[in-house]
């Protein structure tokens, strides 16, 4: 009892020592967060100059992150601000700067490069951009020039859309036993192959909507073992597209970490289909996609939102084939932009190293996400 | 109040129960009634004497005057199952039992339909199962006549007269080559239900686009896209066109829009221009312009 006591009382004493010494001698990051001076104090170095920036736009301060680029003539504040955050509501809307590096390119006494490359934390995970900064000095201090990439903004228009639309009626409570209700959509697995990786097992595999009807997918898998005991259930989560319209087909990718390919005698696939009232809008155009080899293997391309509705999120799902055919790797990417009508937004899908030079074809799908609801 | 009913009700058969087989009763039960019928019980004796009768889901108790007939009118038991009769007076009690069986008219059937959609051209696609009952929703065992008819859109009917076992008949039938609504109706007497089956396409069976330039770009769009059978994939279906070139690829998925699909795209000369709807691949064009 009395051994409990002291314990509280330490602890209280504790805690109130720390607080005294945070607000006393706060450190740099807590300081740069509250509202306070940059981590760096001065901009007296070049790269100074662009951790100073990247802090700033981290404590989401836009004013002073713009009052302190040397190029600010050529662009306005919100422009600035819109630029990192976008211009329509995406997944950078809802980030936050995570954290960042700053790597020196080119330097002299009076102007340098620098690339900055941010880690935004999205709803979605993390979110990697980089911009090359050319950083003049001026006086004694340095200031960055922002690289503003200017997204083209839709004039105010109406496009008709005359795309079919689908809605579901259920039977209602008042309906008798034996009555019928609509039919789920008939959803097939095309494609499967388990693949031993280092941290677990993965399964790869293609789901085809074989329906007439939209269909709201997923799909689970079981890992049985040798002697019929379940070794894992998972699911696919968001490694799929789960709006799949009649005859479309989405890839999954299903993760068992910490379970080795030999234990597995068999594995029980479930995959689910409900009807969902869904839209064949907007149409995306996946242009010029391209495989690029080891090392940084990876493949590239750009959505082209080819309807008139703004798409705030959109999800890049990557199926990697070898020569004969069979799947070797599923990948994903969220694109950190909207979409607007006709502007190219670029996407890059990373493959691990060692699975690249297998790959011979692939096929993109994506998925997207309109704010308002609908799918 | 009700728990005590319970109670009541547990004591008389455990009262019931402990009777020896030796004293038997010599109430004059029926063998079995009809649910909802009229029926009477005829208590020997003299004096007045409680009767209860004991049932899933139903007691009745009645106060009688032993050595007359006690009548339970037209609907007392309706539930099919087994009853026990408890006749108790003072410290003395007979009992037996009876059934209460389904009336043997069809009053009102269960008919399940599956799928309410599938592709044409299936063979014993689409399968119907009725559970018959009567009046009071008791599944009748008895056998009993179910036919089947299944109204495709082509004009054909499917028939099929069976008999129940066990209170359920069911029956497979064949979606036909023309898409459309079946109406799939099952009669027991004169009560019958139906319900809608949806024949849809299936697989798009030739799967052609042409391409022709239009402006700075190329204009691609399919024929008319139909089953093997002849009928029309219904809009909103998925048509992927991909450009291959060089390495590089380009795909578009375009919804089926009347019958058809179609996408404007920037086109490389040298390409190739291929044409796929789910598992089905359609031409290719080599875009030489």
């Amino acid at each position: 009892m009395n051994s409990g006591r002291l314990l509280a009382a330490f602890l209280f004493t504790a805690t109130v020592a720390l607080v005294v010494i945070g607000t006393l001698w706060p450190a740099p990051s807590a300081a740069a967060y509250a509202g306070a001076q940059s981590m760096l104090a001065s901009s007296s170095t070049a790269e100074g100059a662009v951790r100073n920036l990247a802090d700033e736009i981290r404590a989401q301060q836009w004013d002073k992150a713009y009052s302190h680029l040397a190029n600010k003539a050529q662009f306005t504040e919100p422009e600035f601000a819109h630029d990192l955050t976008g211009y329509y509501p995406s997944l950078l809307t809802y980030s936050t700067l995570d954290k960042f590096e700053v790597h020196p390119l080119h330097a002299s006494d009076t102007e340098a490069d620098m690339q900055l490359t941010m880690h935004w934390a999205t709803v979605v995970g993390s979110s990697v951009s980089t911009r090359q900064l050319h950083v003049v000095k001026n006086g004694n201090t340095w200031e960055a020039e922002w690289p503003v990439v200017k997204e083209p903004t839709v004039p105010p228009q109406v496009i008709p859309v005359n795309y079919l639309r689908w809605d579901v009626i259920y039977r209602g409570p008042g309906d008798d036993w034996g009555a019928q209700d609509v039919e789920a959509p008939h959803v097939r697995i095309v494609d499967m192959r388990p693949v031993e990786r280092a941290d677990g097992v993965v399964i790869l595999g293609e789901l085809l909507n074989e329906d007439v009807v939209p269909a709201y997918v997923s799909v689970g898998a079981t890992l049985i073992s040798k002697n019929q005991t379940t070794i894992a259930t998972e699911g696919s989560f968001d490694k799929i597209a789960h709006l799949l319209l009649p005859k479309q087909v989405t890839p999954f990718f299903i993760k068992f970490p910490n379970v080795a390919l030999s234990d597995v005698g068999s594995i029980r696939m479930s995959p689910q289909s409900s009807l969902i009232a869904a839209s064949a809008d907007p149409v995306i155009e996946i242009g010029d996609q391209q495989l690029h080899p080891a090392p940084d293997a990876s493949l590239t391309g750009q959505l082209i939102n080819q309807s008139g509705q703004i798409v705030n999120v959109a999800h890049v799902l990557g199926t990697f084939y070898d020569k004969s055919g069979k799947i070797v790797w599923v990948a994903d990417q969220y694109v950190d932009h909207a979409l607007s009508p006709q502007n190219p937004v670029p996407f890059q899908i990373h493959i691990p190293e060692d699975l690249a030079k297998n790959i011979a074809t692939q096929r993109t799908v994506v998925s997207t996400y309109s704010s308002g609801g609908s799918l | 109040m009700r728990a005590g009913s319970s109670l009541l009700v547990s004591g008389l058969i455990l009262v019931a129960a402990q009777l020896s087989p030796g004293q038997g009763t010599t109430m004059s039960l029926p063998k079995t009634v009809e649910a909802g019928a009229a029926f009477s019980i005829q208590n020997p004796g003299s004096g007045k004497a409680t009767l209860y009768i004991i049932g899933t889901g139903q007691v009745l108790k009645r106060d009688v005057q032993l050595g007359e007939t006690t009548f339970f009118p037209a609907g007392s038991l309706y539930n099919a199952g087994r009853y026990l009769a408890v006749l108790t007076q003072d410290s003395s009690t007979q009992n037996g039992s009876f059934d209460v069986v389904p009336a043997s008219k069809p009053a009102d059937m269960s008919f399940f339909a599956k799928p309410s959609r599938l592709p044409v051209g299936l063979h014993d696609g689409i399968t119907g199962t009725v559970y018959v009952f009567d009046t009071y929703h008791n599944l009748i065992s008895a056998p009993t006549p179910v036919s089947f008819e299944l109204s495709t859109p082509s004009g054909t009917v499917q028939k099929r007269t069976l008999v129940t076992s066990e209170g359920a008949a069911w029956t497979a039938m064949d979606s036909t080559a023309q898409q459309g609504i079946d109406r799939f109706a099952a009669r027991i007497g004169d009560v019958s239900s139906t319900r809608i089956v949806g024949q849809v396409p299936g697989d798009p069976c030739t799967l052609k686009m042409n391409a022709r330039q239009s402006g700075q770009q190329v204009e691609l769009i399919t024929d008319p896209v139909r089953d093997c059978s002849g009928n029309a994939i219904p809009d909103g279906t998925i048509v992927t066109f991909t450009q291959s070139y060089k390495g590089s690829q380009s795909t578009i998925d375009q919804p089926l829009k009347r019958g058809i699909a179609q996408v404007t795209m920037q086109v490389h000369p040298g390409a190739t221009l291929s044409v796929a709807s789910g598992v089905v691949m359609g031409n290719q064009i080599g875009w030489a312009k």
